[in-house]
């Protein structure tokens, strides 16, 4: 149940402070998200200057890269996703303890980018693993990653414990292991999980 | 003038060529020439006594060419050459009434079908001496099955993995190489995706941005896919 916003105010002055469960907890969560240590190309080098002392990631409670997807809440794919490396990545994400998030970083993870039309390029993650926020930029300047950090920050806020938007860590029917692709003779198998990515229909 | 590397004394490629044979006999050397202002006119080197001019280039003492900067791979497609020749022919006419045996020339388009060739590129460097590149060339027999090559990494180590890569993308087999095996692409691929005739896979499903050739091929998609959604309609 949500609290009255003037109400809360109003008790705030008097000195007492309402709350939800929810909201304290979606609170501590989206302060606390420690993304993976784990970078694919040059996007990699802003994720790492993101983190430095000129634009700081540790003021969003994000400082702690853990070099383990074990103790991750936050996988940035930062760069080009080859299809050699797609499967990794999958293996990755699903080593991943719940409630996980993704950032796609710049062209290539959204798209493939630049390199979208080699033979050996992914056309974008999110054709195997759910992604959050996708960032464009190529590489995206820190300031887009922060924006995408506190992005992915409010969406963590509006999540509900219960009922059925509630996210997947609260759900114990949802599907939480993603299929990893197989390499195939030719091409990745299958090329996308149509759970996670139905073909988009192209509107003109 | 022809850039030569840093060492303006090092040999041409004819003196180089003549430097071979004279060390070992038979070893059928030619020279490629590269018309081009740079001038970086390469050796052809015939595949039975690749090792062995490899061997002489490396420790000759005014060659000295102990260092491999780079191994690259070349496809050459089959080439269909049409010749115009000129041909003589008996043909028998009616001339004055009177049947005769006379001999006509006729024009003739002809076709023969060069094969092509899978070819990989050396540039040796001496950093001894100080003076280089010398481009070595090195031609498989096709491009089909015949693809094998002497290995270059027993005289050159740094070859091992720049074969490799060349195995991997050209599909050259090197005979003598340590370890080739696929160097970018996974274990289980079975294409060599820089041959010219790789069909890349048809993974044109989604172009929101479509344009140029990228358009040609979202459309050949499109059409393929509801053509064999016909099929399965129509066999259901």
């Amino acid at each position: 149940m949500a609290v009255d916003q003037q109400l809360k105010i109003e008790l705030g002055k008097q000195g007492v402070f309402v709350t939800t469960i929810e909201e304290l907890y979606n609170w501590g969560r989206k302060n606390s998200v420690w993304p993976m240590q784990f970078g694919l190309a040059c996007c990699a080098i802003e994720m790492i200057a993101t983190t430095m002392a000129r634009y700081d990631l540790a003021r969003f409670g994000a400082e702690v890269f853990r070099p383990s997807p074990r103790q991750a809440d936050l996988m940035i794919i930062s760069g080009t996703v080859t299809k050699k490396m797609a499967p990794q990545v999958v293996r990755l994400y699903n080593q991943m303890a719940e409630p996980r998030y993704v950032i796609a970083m710049g062209a290539c993870a959204i798209s493939g980018g630049p390199f979208k039309q080699g033979y050996n390029v992914l056309k974008g993650i999110d054709r195997y693993i759910p992604v959050d926020v996708h960032i464009p930029g190529c590489p995206p300047r820190p300031e887009a990653l922060i924006q995408a950090f506190m992005t992915l920050q409010k969406k963590i806020d509006g999540q509900p414990l219960t009922g059925e938007k509630r996210p997947r860590h609260l759900n114990p029917e949802a599907q939480g292991e993603f299929p990893v692709p197989e390499q195939g003779a030719h091409d990745l198998e299958p090329t996308s999980n149509s759970g996670v990515w139905p073909i988009p229909v192209i509107i003109r | 003038m022809a850039y030569t590397g840093d060492n303006p004394l090092m040999k041409t490629v004819e003196e180089i060529k003549a430097a071979i044979e004279a060390a070992v006999p038979g070893a059928g050397v030619d020279i490629i020439s590269n018309p081009s202002v740079s001038g970086q006119h390469s050796l052809l080197i015939a595949q039975s006594h690749a090792l062995q001019v490899a061997q002489f280039l490396r420790d000759d003492t005014e060659l000295a060419l102990d260092y491999l900067s780079n191994v690259t791979g070349v496809d050459y497609l089959d080439k269909e050459i049409s010749e115009k020749v000129k041909v003589t022919r008996t043909v028998t006419k009616t001339v004055d009434g009177v049947e005769q045996q006379v001999e006509e020339t006729v024009d003739e388009t002809r076709k023969r079908v060069e094969p092509g060739y899978l070819e990989t590129v050396y540039h040796l460097f001496s950093v001894a001496k100080k003076h280089g590149p010398v481009v070595l060339r090195m031609r498989t027999v096709n491009r089909t099955d015949q693809v094998e090559m002497p290995s270059l990494t027993p005289i050159w180590r740094g070859a091992e993995l720049q074969e490799r890569e060349v195995f991997d993308l050209y599909g050259v087999v090197f005979t003598g190489h340590p370890d080739l095996r696929r160097l970018l692409m996974w274990d289980e691929f079975k294409d060599h995706p820089m041959r010219k005739d790789y069909v890349e896979p048809d993974d044109f499903e989604y172009e929101p941005t479509p344009h140029d050739q990228v358009l040609e091929r979202a459309k050949q998609h499109a059409a393929s896919e509801s053509a064999s959604i016909q099929e399965g309609a129509e066999t259901r």
